[in-house]
């Protein structure tokens, strides 16, 4: 019944189905919401996002300014500028873009301002490398953002419509990143429905009731403050990555009704009665973890996949349902925390998670692995040595972790 | 330069610029900022560059400013106006908003002449319509008077010390005015904050040519911390800068270069005051000797030849 109706919404609300990299669902996605200023800078493999912008501009397709700057400090900076004074915004960038506007993104959500920004992830230099890992968005998990990450190029377009609903809530007015897999995802055409501009204009209306630079009513935005207003400002932000995760879910809980979607701010597959989770984000690193899901329980374990979806503010009581009654649970990173205790993560927040949902008490396993580079089908072949063992991780770049 | 305002009495009464603020006593760039609102009036947004003004006036939960206004950072302020510019434009054709509000950037030497010049570059390059306005201290005056490109040679500063092998700054002040008029934007000019009906005026005209591209102008406003002089002293020695030619008053309009009073009698050396009578009023040039100071004159000679070739050529 649900699905014949969810069908019947599709069917109302799709308009064509293309073939579409991430990056050009990306950009499609922000022609959907009638941006004001786009402001970018080229970077692989960010670029074809706004290659494909700036064709929309020039063919008038989109009434918007878009401002080709100098630099992705820039970028940042003039998508703050423009959001300051009341327009709706979007910018785009990878790896070394996303660390040269790093002292920027945290200057965004301090003066909250709604700026939507889609990164594909990618290796940070050096040595140089322009494939995908998710490296930049990990230097940028304090920066105080909303970060989702996509694993399919309808979820980054879906993904963005939502995001400027989440960025411009007044409960919310934060900047909010859709990141997704550098090259895997942003290069790889995959199918995508486009919807009819008039439902994702009337899912995405304007706010302009957010305090903005009008010579009516003055404001001075950007201050100076003293230690004890320094940490009232900044607490608020943090609470307001915290509590934004309801506004979150009540936009996911919208968008599935308006657009017949199924989307939560994780994914679980097989979890069920899953003795054995793996845990992971993004596109190919889900994939595989599927994959290996399926190829345990053909083995006769019971194995089941977790995808963070929102990755910031981190879906911690979804993490601790998910991973609750499991004998194993591995998170596979895609970055690196070096010097840490353990270096994944997303693995430190698992095992924060934990600890917040008591799950200490329990005999527990978690393992982190860290594939080498791309995802391959070794990693698999990781994934699948994981679950098999529940004495001792035989990945190599393996770490055991044991409570119990 | 149009002439809006030929008197003192013609500038409006009204301050846009709050007392109050915290800059030091005699602060030269805090009288720029007041005549440049005075001539700007209250249709304008100001896009600040961290630095003394922006520290001095918005310190939570106090403002001085009557105006909208903006801070990103230090390096970035061409970059955030040519957001808001950008935004207003898009929204008024949107028809989403009813706006003729003008954006005028103001920011300090090191935000112009060194960590902010790509920014303010690009700003240029691609047309925004922005009044860009460096307020010029001649350096780090914020963070405690470090040399930045604005520093004049000679000059003391905590990071161009005079020791016994180096004795101020090593090399010579850049020349943003070629650097800006390189870009060719419709109208860039020099004022000086101890002649403020030049300075109004030229505030007008620039915010006046916005609808064709950038406008920038190049402030001289002294610091009587970081130059080492008494506090009442700075509009008397804002003055002597333009008297002794040291900071000519010029404008760039439309690919024409012309002279603004006193400065265009200054092609004649006699015309223009002995140098010394800049430098002795400050403590940051205490240590010259006559040799530094003829090497600082003949500099200014130099810089005189080649303003008389652009005269020439673009008069």
């Amino acid at each position: 019944m649900a699905v014949t109706k969810a069908l019947s919404v599709r069917e109302e609300v799709v308009k064509e189905r293309l073939g579409l990299t991430s990056n050009y669902a990306a950009a499609y996605a922000v022609k959907s919401v009638d941006v004001d200023v786009i402001a970018a800078y080229p970077i692989t493999p960010q670029t074809t996002i706004i290659e494909k912008l700036a064709e929309f501009v020039a063919n008038g397709e989109i009434d918007a300014e878009y401002i080709p700057v100098e630099s992705e400090h820039s970028a940042l900076s003039a998508v703050i500028g423009a959001a300051a004074a009341g327009a709706r915004v979007f910018t785009a960038t990878s790896a070394q873009g996303l660390e040269f506007m790093h002292e920027v993104l945290y200057i965004t959500s301090g003066l909250r301002l709604p700026v939507v920004m889609a990164v594909p992830g990618r290796a940070l230099s050096a040595p140089i490398s322009i494939h995908g890992d998710y490296q930049d968005i990990m230097s940028a998990r304090d920066a105080g953002w909303v970060v989702m990450i996509a694993s399919s190029a309808q979820e980054v377009y879906d993904s963005i419509i939502m995001a400027y609903r989440i960025a411009e809530d007044n409960r919310v007015l934060l900047p909010v990143m859709v990141s997704y897999d550098g090259f895997l995802m942003s290069h790889t055409t995959e199918p995508v429905e486009i919807y009819h501009e008039e439902y994702v204009r009337k899912f995405t209306p304007r706010n302009l009731n957010r305090p903005r630079l009008d010579p009516r009513k003055p404001i001075t935005v950007g201050v100076i403050a003293s230690p004890d207003w320094y940490y009232e400002i900044k607490y608020q932000v943090v609470n307001a990555l915290k509590e934004s995760k309801g506004v979150i879910k009540e936009v996911h809980d919208e968008f599935n009704k308006t657009f017949g979607t199924n989307y939560d701010i994780v994914e679980r597959f097989m979890l069920d009665d899953a003795d054995y989770v793996l845990i992971t984000y993004g596109g190919a690193s889900t994939g595989n973890a599927k994959e290996a899901a399926i190829r345990a329980r053909e083995r006769g374990l019971r194995a089941g996949v977790l995808r963070i979806r929102l990755f910031r503010p981190f879906p911690t009581d979804e993490v601790v349902n998910a991973i609750k009654d499991a004998r194993a649970v591995a998170v596979i990173d895609r970055a690196l925390s070096p010097g840490n205790t353990y270096e994944g993560p997303v693995f430190n927040d698992v095992v924060s998670a934990s600890i917040v949902g008591e799950l200490i008490s329990r005999s527990f396993l978690l393992f982190t692995a860290y594939p080498r580079g791309r995802c391959s089908s070794t990693t698999s072949t990781i994934f699948i040595k994981c679950l098999m063992s529940t004495r001792e991780p035989v990945s190599i770049r393996g770490r055991r972790y044991s409570w119990g | 330069m149009k002439v809006y305002f030929r008197t003192i009495k013609d500038l409006p009464v009204d301050e846009y610029y709050g007392p109050g603020q915290l800059t030091c006593a005699g602060c030269g760039p805090s009288i720029a900022v007041r005549w440049l609102l005075k001539a700007a009036g209250p249709d304008v947004i100001v896009v600040n560059a961290t630095g003394c003004i922006e520290v001095t006036t918005t310190s939570y939960p106090y403002t001085a400013w009557s105006v909208p206004y903006l801070h990103v950072a230090f390096e970035n302020s061409a970059a955030a106006a040519s957001g808001v510019e950008s935004a207003l434009r898009v929204l008024r054709r949107k028809g989403i908003l009813d706006t003729k509000a003008k954006v005028m950037v103001i920011a300090g030497d090191g935000g112009t002449y060194d960590i902010g010049l790509q920014s303010l570059s690009g700003m240029l390059e691609r047309g925004h319509g922005v009044l860009y306005v460096l307020y010029d201290n001649e350096a780090y005056m914020n963070t405690g008077i470090q040399r930045s490109g604005g520093t004049p040679h000679f000059a003391w500063t905590t990071t161009s010390p005079v020791g016994s092998k180096l004795k101020g700054k090593v090399q010579r002040k850049k020349d943003i005015m070629s650097i800006v008029i390189g870009h060719h934007i419709p109208y860039a000019a020099t004022a000086n904050i101890a002649y403020p009906i030049d300075l109004a005026n030229k505030v007008k005209t620039a915010l006046d040519y916005l609808v064709e591209g950038p406008a920038f102008i190049h402030v001289l406003a002294p610091c009587p911390p970081g130059w080492r002089y008494p506090e009442e002293m700075t509009v008397e020695i804002a003055r002597l800068a333009t008297e002794t030619g040291y900071f000519p008053l010029y404008e760039w309009d439309h690919g024409r270069i012309r002279f603004n009073p006193p400065s265009n009698a200054h092609f004649d050396k006699s015309r223009r005051k002995p140098i010394i009578e800049y430098l002795k009023r400050q403590g940051r040039f205490a240590h010259l000797t006559e040799e530094d100071i003829k090497e600082i004159e003949k500099e200014i000679d130099e810089y005189w030849d080649y303003l008389a070739r652009l005269a020439k050529a673009f008069g």
